[in-house]
């Protein structure tokens, strides 16, 4: 899509770290460490997809990145703009939004189409007066494919994917730049999927957006996104361009996950050779030491568990974390 | 003969809006060691023929006409004592969630012998080295340990696990699996996918695996039925219905899945929404959403139609498609040209007699006693008793 021809960044995460505190005894708490140290950037106009199991951490960058959770360290930088100050973040949050993954928790039940739309506009003070507000409303409901007379219904009235398109018109209100969107099509079925997919494909073509694109359907991801961040526990194991991600995978937690995907084709699901991982996702309170992948890592060795690799560039544009990359990719 | 048998099945809901049709009119047949899958959405009645078959519905459904054979033994109407017999011994079934179906206040170990002990001559020592035996097939470490233990100390891809011992402790002829790993990660997800692929290959058994997933299906399954808003679209082998789907419904839904070769372009979504099932329309339920959809579709449902021996569909575009060919394959159907614009209400379905009308009268007067069981009935498998 756009990525390489005006690759100048509109988001710059650096090193960007949230650390919840959990108790673990009377007067105890231990870090949880949902988000350590990930640094990246998303180009203007750009999707990054974001995967990764669930527990990984990917919710919490979008959120962070918001500010919706005060970052533990880190920086975010806006169009060349680091956000520090409370007014920074409000200037910002006037450019950047969010959908929700679930259409349903997410619509408040005892507001109107209408309100839930309008809210926004009221908070950032975005019109002049009932009738402009009211047009702009009516305007909205048209980007995302709803009729005007579902104006004054309850969100209770609508199925799913209707639903998502109300949350969806709700983030444009403000006529954002950036939405992060955390796993916006997984709540709904697969026909109806496409059609919300399409449409995050052309209000991007025709509003400018940039994406986040926060999910765990590999397919999904690639098809909208074009570059693909994986996480891992925390820590972010490879970002590379989504075709380069799939057919070069690099981590060998990336080989893993893209073998491990279902392929709707009998033929290619049946002669398909996956690389099984072992054992569960440790738990983010006690985290292996060094390298987070190395407990189900067939490739693993002393050398893993004592220090983290750093998350560096191997080839244009694709960045791996592996001690051992260039030996397992021989 | 097949391991089972399901004729025409009808399901409803009797619900203070009114009757809910959500199965009507299922057939499919099951043979020993074989995977069938049940394809769907939200609502299109695939878990309701699976809670059909095992009658563990909720108190307001009711199994209104058809027919379920195991083992040529009619299970519609059979009463609660052949049923017991049937749940978790020759019929098990795996649910969705793993996070709600064990019981939370129960040991693991506790739940996996409750079955063993209900339906085979084992003391609780041989029912216990059983569950043992049972945990360790399905990969779990440490069963000793694990048997002392709490659903809660154990991550989702280990409850489910445990669901899969609990179900095959008993050596059931069929497993269901209803929708096994779509709360899962797709590790994980992997994990318990191969793992049931090893089980089937050793112990023999069919499964029926419900899901909303086509590349699961395209992994696991020998044959599929995809349903949708409670009737069948078409069902056959997996490769006839992904390389040759003969129902709009199904060529519209391998239209909207991202693959490879769609990287780039749009996907071409179903249009509309789903259907509401309490409003069925007089003909196909498919019409409203279906691109193709001609007069006859709205006033008339298709009925099943012989594709070739491995694959049947309820569509009127092969009633068409067939007339246009003068009526190559099933010579039967006594059609005129048809198109959009000439009335095809004339053409009558080809092979509707082999799946309507079919309700031997025995089964139409049982179907009044097999009244809705309580779904607490299922506690083999783990629920509050």
């Amino acid at each position: 899509m756009t990525s390489d021809n005006n690759a100048t960044p509109l988001i710059e995460v650096r090193n960007l770290k949230e650390y919840f505190p959990i108790n673990t005894g009377w007067f105890r708490t231990t870090p949880l460490k949902a988000v350590d140290d990930v640094s990246f950037d998303i180009m203007k106009g750009e999707t990054l997809g974001l995967v990764g199991e669930s527990g990984c951490g990917k919710t919490t960058v979008g959120r962070t990145i918001l500010f919706l959770y005060e970052p533990t360290s880190g920086e975010v930088i806006y169009d060349g703009k680091p956000i520090k100050t409370k007014e920074d973040i409000k200037q910002y949050r006037t450019k950047s939004t969010m959908v929700f993954q679930d259409p349903y928790s997410s619509l408040n039940p005892r507001m109107t189409v209408s309100d839930i739309i309008g809210e926004p506009l009221d908070v950032h003070k975005m019109y002049a007066n009932a009738a402009e507000r009211e047009e702009r409303i009516l305007e909205l409901m048209d980007h995302v494919g709803l009729n005007s007379e579902h104006a004054s219904r309850y969100a209770h009235e609508f199925s799913g994917g209707q639903r998502q398109r109300i949350g969806i018109a709700r983030s444009l209100a403000i006529n954002p730049e950036f939405i992060v969107c955390d796993e916006p099509v997984s709540a709904l079925d697969v026909s109806i999927q496409a059609q919300v997919i399409n449409m995050f494909d052309e209000l991007q073509d025709k509003l400018g957006l940039t994406y986040l694109f926060i999910a765990h359907d590999l397919l999904v991801v690639r098809h909208i996104s074009d570059r693909i961040a994986v996480m891992y526990l925390g820590k972010m194991v490879e970002l590379a361009d989504a075709d380069e991600i799939y057919e070069h995978p690099l981590h060998p937690y990336t080989k893993s996950l893209i073998s491990a995907v279902p392929i709707p084709d009998p033929k290619i699901a049946r002669s398909n050779q996956r690389i099984p991982l072992v054992g569960d996702i440790p738990s983010p309170l006690n985290a292996p030491s060094g390298c987070p992948f190395r407990t189900r890592c067939q490739y693993a060795t002393d050398a893993c568990a004592e220090s983290m690799p750093t998350f560096e560039e191997i080839s244009s544009g694709h960045f791996v974390a592996c001690h051992r990359v260039n030996e397992i990719n021989d | 003969m097949a391991l089972l048998e399901v004729k025409d099945l009808h399901t409803s809901f009797f619900t203070d809006a009114g009757e809910v049709k959500a199965v009507n009119g299922v057939s499919f047949n099951l043979d020993r060691g074989k995977v069938l899958g049940i394809v769907g959405e939200s609502g299109s009645g695939k878990s309701v023929t699976a809670y059909s078959i095992m009658q563990i519905l909720a108190p307001a459904g009711k199994i209104v006409s058809g027919s379920i054979k195991l083992d040529g033994q009619e299970l519609v109407g059979a009463g609660e004592r052949v049923m017991r017999d049937v749940r978790g011994n020759k019929i098990s079934i795996i649910f969705q969630d793993p996070m709600t179906s064990l019981n939370p206040t129960y040991t693991i170990g506790r739940q996996l012998m409750e079955a063993i002990l209900l339906h085979t001559n084992r003391n609780r020592q041989e029912a216990w080295d059983r569950a043992i035996e049972m945990l360790r097939l399905v990969n779990i470490n440490e069963p000793e340990k694990r048997m002392k233990q709490y659903p809660h100390e154990h991550s989702g891809g280990m409850r489910q696990r445990i669901m899969i011992a609990m179900a095959l402790a008993c050596e059931p002829d069929i497993l269901i699996a209803d929708e096994p790993t779509t709360a899962l990660d797709v590790t994980i997800q992997a994990q318990i996918l191969e793992l049931m692929q090893k089980l089937q290959k050793e112990m023999g058994m069919a499964i029926i695996m419900i899901t909303h997933d086509l590349g699961v299906v395209a992994q696991m399954c020998d044959e599929i039925v995809v349903m949708y808003a409670g009737s069948y679209c078409e069902r056959g082998t997996a490769d006839e219905i992904f390389y040759n789907p003969r129902h709009e419904y199904t060529k519209g839904l391998l239209r909207s899945i991202p693959t490879v070769s769609t990287m780039g372009q749009k996907l071409q979504p179903i249009t509309g929404t789903p259907i509401d099932l309490l409003n069925l329309p007089e003909g196909c339920p498919f019409a409203p959403r279906c691109d193709a959809a001609m007069k006859i579709c709205i006033k008339k449902a298709p009925e099943s139609m012989d594709i070739n021996e491995n694959h049947k569909a309820s569509c009127w575009m092969n009633v068409a498609d067939q007339a246009k060919q003068g009526g190559a394959q099933s010579a039967s159907v006594a059609a005129q040209p048809s198109s959009d614009s000439s009335q095809p209400d004339v053409v009558q379905p080809a092979s509707a007699s082999s799946a309507v009308q079919t309700a031997d009268s025995q089964t139409s007067d049982s179907s009044d006693t097999s009244d809705a069981f309580p779904q607490t009935d299922s506690t083999d498998k783990g629920g509050a008793q």
